[in-house]
């Protein structure tokens, strides 16, 4: 008897152990892929913050050079500020901070420690202050991207100067500039409105945001209604014969097609027999539906099949079409369903790279589109193109727009979690 | 002896290849309540659903025979459902009222038959149906609440109140309390003789005392036959065939 007992304890024991070892594997497993999503999000945020901010030096713009009296400068118009031959005068406003310098070459090194755009930044900025410019105003003028770089710290000073970008005499310049107080960050709000740049300390993600924008945008017009519609005729009217089951099955297959396949497609079908404009939204947003719809339509379709059939025959029953029972009750409780899967295509999409290359999205494009007819990047090619670049400037500014990718899918994933629990029918 | 509401001739149904009603042949009185009993997977719940043609919704059943409903042969191929669904009502097995408010539930019915013109006589018709139901002087003050937050026997009985907001004349319950607790049932129960002044009433049962208790035919299903129709006094007390007898003293089933 008391055998037994010690035996089945025994076997108990075993069983508890064993248990317990397989929690602990299941943890591991875990902490594992937790780790590593720990160390992605690291390693993009510690080389892309940097990006979120910009350095600029001090200048003192002697207006009065430009001119006999600045209160004229409130009575011209744009146009007309937009005519003044400023180049020259920039540039002397810039040899004003050292006002030593004798040789042509050290001068063009001062220049160069500011983006080549100073001129326009003296100009906009004379813009929008025309009513009230005084004698010599202090104008904040964007760095170059060596400055830039050498000032976070991310450029390497203690190489040799011929494996430089940034030469000796620049950083004496630089140092200098900094003992006096001229040197200082402000939050780099061009490097969120702006198109992309030749220039690293100039490029943006702007009109890759918007370029984005207006190809989830298409995605979403095109993809919800068309996946909504197909997913409740397969699931609600269409008979379950040989055909249905054979568009099921493809349906399924197209899920699993590697996108660069639909760029393929697009290329060939939309651009060049439609003749759609390329490197356009429009076009990246009819491709990308393409590869959508069927997340979209599975995602539908499972949710529509988890509504209790009792809900479709009690409407049937009070003489209701089969329409109205659809409609009015089968599809509301299955709408929570079916938009997290959009949301969850929608996201997919946006992070997709190889389709939109394929159609010509990969382009250089500075402007940032106004319409989805306008060429544009997307964000994740805008990723692509900059981490082929050199220039130090583009290293911070892929990773900070793979936070804003990242940032974006997080927020998505958020309104998808969101919509389910708002609108789940409670039984 | 009451005019007959629903006569059923030769019905043969088919699921695919398997015949689930051998040639039932039965009629139904008016504003009478009939019962119909036997074993799980006997039928009862197929004929039911044939009264109203539910059965069409399933792509592979079949039905041959013919059933009238005031003389009307309801299979014909000018009888249009939705129409016939409105004169014939339906409680099912377990209580399926919409995810929406009380008051939406007994609404749907008269909105999509546009039997209401105004709000007003929407709200009237609702108050009636809840009334007629039971309903009423529970939820009179919830109106607006989910449906689905009632208990188990409101809920049935705001299905029947959905059942009746389009004036059928005839109500189906298939198996209407096999989900519910003894005190829910009895006041289902209460209901069907209330309502039988009313409307003409089929309700297919597992349990023998309920038929016993509200109905006054029964017909007793075997194997996709029907094995016997009579009065419920008849059924209960002097059955003509074995198979009856064996049923109700419950040597099967």
């Amino acid at each position: 008897m008391t055998d037994r007992i010690e035996q089945r304890i025994n076997s108990l024991n075993k069983r508890l152990n064993s248990e317990k070892r397989f929690r602990i594997y299941c943890i591991g497993a875990m902490s594992f892929a937790l780790a590593w999503v720990l160390i992605l999000f690291l390693n993009i945020f510690s080389s892309g913050y940097s990006a979120f901010y910009r350095t600029v030096i001090q200048v003192d713009v002697p207006f009065l050079n430009l001119i006999e009296d600045t209160t004229q400068f409130s009575e011209m118009s744009s146009e007309d500020i937009n005519n003044l031959s400023m180049y020259s005068f920039s540039k002397k406003a810039i040899y004003g901070l050292f006002p030593d310098i004798e040789e042509k070459k050290d001068k063009k090194m001062l220049i160069r420690l500011f983006s080549i755009e100073f001129e326009q930044e003296i100009r906009e900025f004379l813009k929008s202050n025309k009513s009230n410019i005084n004698e010599t105003e202090t104008i904040y003028l964007t760095a170059s991207d060596d400055v830039d770089q050498v000032n976070k710290g991310n450029y390497p000073r203690d190489l040799d100067e011929d494996k430089r970008r940034i030469k000796d005499i620049q950083l004496l310049f630089f140092d200098d500039l900094v003992d006096r107080g001229l040197v200082s960050y402000e939050f780099n709000l061009p490097f969120l409105m702006r198109g992309d740049s030749r220039e690293p300390e100039l490029a943006g993600v702007g009109g890759s945001i918007v370029g984005s924008l207006f190809t989830i945008l298409v995605v979403l017009i095109l993809s919800f209604p068309i996946g909504i519609f197909a997913a409740i005729y397969l699931e609600e009217f269409a008979p379950k014969n040989r055909v249905t089951d054979f568009i099921e099955i493809n349906i399924n297959n197209l899920a699993a097609v590697p996108s660069i396949v639909f760029g393929l497609l697009g290329l060939g079908i939309i651009l060049n027999t439609f003749g759609l404009p390329r490197s356009t939204p429009l076009v990246g947003g009819i491709v990308l539906s393409l590869m959508t719809l069927p997340t979209i339509i599975i995602a539908t379709r499972a949710s529509l099949r988890a509504v209790p059939p009792s809900i479709r025959e009690g409407a049937l029953a009070v003489g209701a079409t089969k329409m109205q029972a659809v409609m009015h009750h089968v599809v509301p409780v299955a709408m929570p369903g079916a938009l997290t899967g959009t949301i969850i295509g929608l996201a997919q999409a946006l992070g997709e790279t190889a389709p939109l290359l394929l159609i010509g999205m990969v382009a250089f494009v500075v402007d940032v589109p106004q319409t989805p007819l306008d060429a544009s990047a997307s964000l994740p090619v805008q990723v692509y193109l900059w981490s082929e670049s050199a220039e130090r400037g583009y290293v911070e500014k892929t990773s900070a727009t793979i936070m804003m990718l990242l940032g974006f899918l997080i927020l998505m994933n958020l309104a998808a979690v969101l919509i389910r629990r708002k609108f789940e029918t409670k039984w | 002896m009451k005019s007959i509401k629903i006569k059923a001739d030769n019905l043969n149904v088919y699921y695919g290849e398997k015949q689930a009603l051998f040639d039932v042949s039965m009629y139904m009185e008016e504003k009478q309540v009939t019962a119909l009993i036997g074993p799980s997977g006997c039928g009862k719940s197929t004929f039911i659903r044939c009264l109203n043609r539910m059965n069409d919704v399933i792509d592979i059943c079949k039905v041959q025979g013919k059933i009238e409903i005031d003389g009307n042969d309801i299979y014909a191929p000018d009888m249009q459902v939705e129409q016939l669904r409105e004169r014939v009502g339906m409680v099912f097995q377990k209580p399926n009222p919409f995810p929406k408010s009380i008051f939406e539930n007994v609404a749907y019915g008269p909105r999509i038959h546009g039997i209401a013109e105004h709000k007003s006589d929407l709200e009237e018709i609702v108050v009636t149906s809840l009334k007629k139901a039971a309903l009423f002087d529970e939820v009179k003050d919830r109106l607006y609440d989910a449906g689905t937050g009632l208990s188990g026997g409101q809920q049935q009985r705001l299905c029947i109140a959905r059942a009746i907001s389009v004036n059928p004349d005839i109500i189906l319950m298939d198996e209407p309390c096999s989900a519910l607790d003894p005190i829910a049932t009895a006041r289902i129960e209460e209901l069907m003789g209330d309502l039988k002044t009313e409307y003409t009433i089929i309700i297919v049962t597992h349990s023998m005392q309920q038929a016993a208790r509200v109905s006054s035919r029964t017909g007793f299903f075997h194997l996709g036959k029907l094995v016997e129709v009579d009065k419920t006094e008849t059924i209960f007390s002097n059955p003509s065939d074995q198979r009856t007898q064996d049923y109700i003293t419950g040597r099967f089933g």
